[in-house]
């Protein structure tokens, strides 16, 4: 009886965005009279972090501080439509939509600028809420000024309007021929297990992978979703099912009593690197990493479970009675 | 990389939302309470499958505390498909079940009360008296001749335009087959799994003066489900208020416009605002989980580790209704073959009914379970021909400008850096015709990276 260490990789790609398409998200930007700009959105934020990337990719875009920059979302009364928060999708789409809003925002506020400035419009540069004539910087005035200005001398608008969408491909019914994605994010994960051959259990010593995200937004949320998703798919991997005898209906579950999931000391030693392509069609060449993170620890951790003891074990969870059982069948064929 | 600089895209700022979520003052639905609020529990079906001959709702009517019970025939347009609005049908699901039950927990009446303690110990009164049939529960029988079909078009299969599975079909599978040096076979499924958020379903609804109904809801998706609602109210979309954009983890099981259209109608009936959360057990045994899936892997591969035929039998099952299935199925579909250059695909998806707790959308839809298959089945490959697992992957790693089996050119390939990316982070030395490699090393197309 002993522990056994193996080690096992796994390499994965996951489409961004609606399969097919056909999946738009609007935004609408304003600008406050002191140069605050509100986004407004019907999306969703599930506690990943949107409602930060999207602030900071309509800062970037419009040129403006990102605490000037507020994001609402959650009202259909106010907001345009949104199609939800899925099929990791949000910061692709509502960062595109969000892009296009802000471009025509800051033409807006660029134009009042050119009147208050007796410049063209195409001689100011915007950056960080500062305006000021290409080439004379001492000719400046900043956002506040010229929405002030916007407000009560021009009577004009500084607002934007945006959609994404990618169109709805079709699907042929004969050959599955189709236009699934918007782009592809990839990821290697490597996982290292001690599987123990007397009471079937796996412990998970290591899970180490490479992202491509195309570009991240914010590392340290990208960070958060790789250390997340590769506790989640720990814990598919090895834990989870509310029909422990499926297909029967025995057992089923009904409580964190018997559905088990990790705890902290569970948890092992997770390591990421993470690489930027930029996709062609995502706001600043964003790639969906939302669900992906889950994924590339499943099998990595199977074909570790493999490299440690030689059984395949491809019914997930792979619990310690199935290990078990599969090292008997060894044993048995051995012989 | 070569990735340009930007400002304030690319650097870690402290997320807005962080303390309120640590220190638990951030606002979820349940945190939202008015005067006057009722309390919603769901009567449901106590067996997986059987004809429903009478629900006797007086009792819990006559209890004190007890507002009004919600039936069937109090729901406008009693179907919930909530993916008609892309066009899939037939209808197959009701809101509340009043002819049959097709899985145990199918929600039959809703008793309102007063307190969530009444309506729970009020729900216990109703007297269903339902004829039990025996659940049809395993896909392979589901789809055989032998199984009774629980569908009403007869069979148990979703039916994609004539087919009772969808199809991949690319290059010469039977043909490139025969030609192969190993034919490598592997078995893979994953039993559901549930979506497990801190913060169960939970939807409170509060009737305007002017006849609106302002919604608090924790969906991932807005507008789908207030336009699914108003379909299944029978009033314009503009009836309804729709508030949220905070969720306390959803991992797709936040979709299924699941607790709001009877929300309304109770807020609706009673004139009262109403609220119905969902116990742990609730989401557990009722609300949607993660597909159970089997799948079939057939490969034909040369010596030299090259795959050049790929065939996948998947099964997935759906449980009682379509829910997001249908839909999952398809990209299930598309992402069978994985990410690598094969040249003959043959792939036949199913999406199959069961007497089970509906199975919905989750995390990774149809893709994870794709991917679990596809790399454990790589790892096959590897040992069964003797290659070493990092080379199997990296000679047959899709490239940019080759064909994917969708018919779609490789265009944001990036897979073969991230094995090599993997294998730096974790010391491992790939041999120097390995790290050589790159997604634009494809001689019919320059690549883009450049």
């Amino acid at each position: 009886m002993a522990k056994h260490y193996g080690r096992g990789i796994a390499a994965v790609n996951y489409p961004t965005g609606m399969n097919l398409g056909g999946d738009p998200t609007q935004a609408l930007i304003f600008c406050q009279p002191t140069g605050g700009f509100s986004v407004k959105l019907a999306s969703t934020d599930l506690g990943q972090g949107l409602k930060t990337v999207i602030a900071q990719i309509a800062a970037e875009a419009l040129g403006v501080p990102f605490d000037s920059v507020i994001v609402d979302t959650g009202d259909t009364d106010s907001a345009p439509h949104c199609m939800g928060t899925f099929a990791s999708r949000a910061t692709h789409r509502v960062g595109n939509a969000v892009i296009m809003a802000a471009n025509e925002a800051r033409k807006a506020l660029m134009d009042v600028a050119a009147d208050e400035m007796e410049a063209a419009p195409e001689d100011l540069v915007l950056e960080n809420g500062e305006i000021y004539v290409k080439g004379a910087p001492e000719r400046k005035t900043n956002v506040f000024n010229v929405a002030l200005a916007a407000h009560f001398k021009y009577g004009k608008t500084i607002s934007g309007r945006g959609i994404y969408l990618k169109q709805k491909s079709s699907l042929d019914p004969e050959t599955g021929a189709c236009d699934p994605d918007s782009t592809e994010a990839h990821a290697t994960t490597v996982a290292e297990v001690e599987v123990d051959d007397e009471t079937g259990e796996v412990k998970v010593l290591r899970l180490a992978s490479a992202y491509e995200v195309g570009r991240q937004i914010n590392p340290e949320m990208v960070k958060g979703q790789i250390v997340s998703g590769a506790v989640m798919g720990m814990s598919h991997a090895l834990m989870e099912t509310v029909f422990p005898y499926y297909p029967a209906l025995d057992h089923h579950t009904y409580s964190f009593g018997e559905y088990i999931i990790p705890t902290a000391l569970d948890i092992p030693e997770i390591e990421s690197v993470v690489l930027e392509y930029p996709s062609s069609n995502g706001p600043y060449g964003v790639k969906g990493v939302g669900e992906m993170t889950a994924n590339s620890p499943i099998p990595a951790i199977v074909n570790a479970i493999y490299d440690a003891v030689g059984v395949w074990v491809t019914d997930l969870p792979v619990t310690p009675e199935k290990v078990l059982r599969a090292l008997e069948e060894k044993a048995l064929e051995a012989n | 990389m070569g990735v340009k600089q930007l400002g304030i895209v690319g650097q870690s700022v402290k997320r807005r939302d962080g303390i309120g979520h640590v220190t638990g003052q951030t606002q979820y639905v349940d945190d939202v309470f008015y005067t006057g609020m009722l309390w919603l529990k769901m009567v449901r079906s106590p067996i997986s499958r059987g004809i429903i001959h009478g629900i006797d709702t007086s009792k819990a009517e006559a209890f004190p505390g007890v507002v009004t019970v919600v039936t069937a025939k109090d729901v406008p347009n009693n179907w919930y498909t909530i993916l008609c609005l892309i066009g899939v049908e037939p209808n197959d699901e009701p809101v509340l079940a009043h002819e049959e039950v097709m899985y145990f927990g199918e929600p039959i009446c809703a008793i309102v009360a007063e307190t969530e303690a009444i309506a729970a110990e009020a729900a216990a009164l109703v007297k269903l008296d339902i004829e039990e049939l025996p659940p049809v529960l395993e896909m392979e029988f589901a789809i055989s001749p032998d199984a009774p079909a629980i569908k009403k078009w007869g069979n148990n299969t979703f039916m994609y335009d004539g087919y009772n599975h969808r199809k991949l079909r690319f290059g010469d599978f039977e043909k490139a087959i025969q030609q192969a040096d190993y034919v490598i076979e592997g078995d893979y499924s994953l039993s559901p799994i549930e979506h497990a958020p801190i913060e169960t379903h939970c939807c409170v609804v509060k009737p305007e003066p002017d006849g609106r109904l302002t919604v608090h809801s924790n969906t991932q998706a807005l507008y789908f489900t207030m336009d699914n609602t108003a379909i299944i109210l029978q009033v314009p979309s503009q009836r309804l208020h729709m508030i949220g954009g905070t969720v306390g983890g959803g991992f797709g099981g936040k979709v299924d416009v699941i607790t709001e259209p009877i929300t309304c109608i109770a807020a609706m009936k009673t004139g009262r605002p109403v609220k119905w959360r969902w116990t742990r057990e609730e989401e557990m045994r009722k609300s949607s989980t993660r597909a159970g899936v089997k799948m079939h892997y057939t490969d034909g591969v040369m010596k030299d580790g090259r795959i050049i035929a790929r065939k996948v039998r998947s099964l997935e099952d759906a449980g009682a209704y379509h829910r997001h299935s249908p839909y999952g199925v398809q990209k299930h579909m598309a992402n069978l073959p994985g990410p690598y250059t094969i040249p003959n695909v043959w792939v036949d998806a199913y999406c199959v009914y069961t007497n089970r707790q509906p199975s919905s959308a989750m995390r990774g839809f149809g893709v994870t379970e794709a991917t679990f298959a596809v790399e454990c089945q790589m790892e096959r490959i590897a040992r069964t021909i003797g290659m070493d697992s990092w080379e199997i992957r990296l000679i047959n790693a899709y490239r940019n400008g080759q064909m994917r089996p969708v018919q779609k050119v490789v265009e944001d390939a990036t897979l073969i850096e991230t094995i090599q990316a993997a294998a730096e982070l974790i010391g491992h030395e790939l041999p120097a015709h390995l790290k050589a490699m790159s997604s634009d090393d494809y001689a019919g197309k320059g690549g883009h990276h450049g």
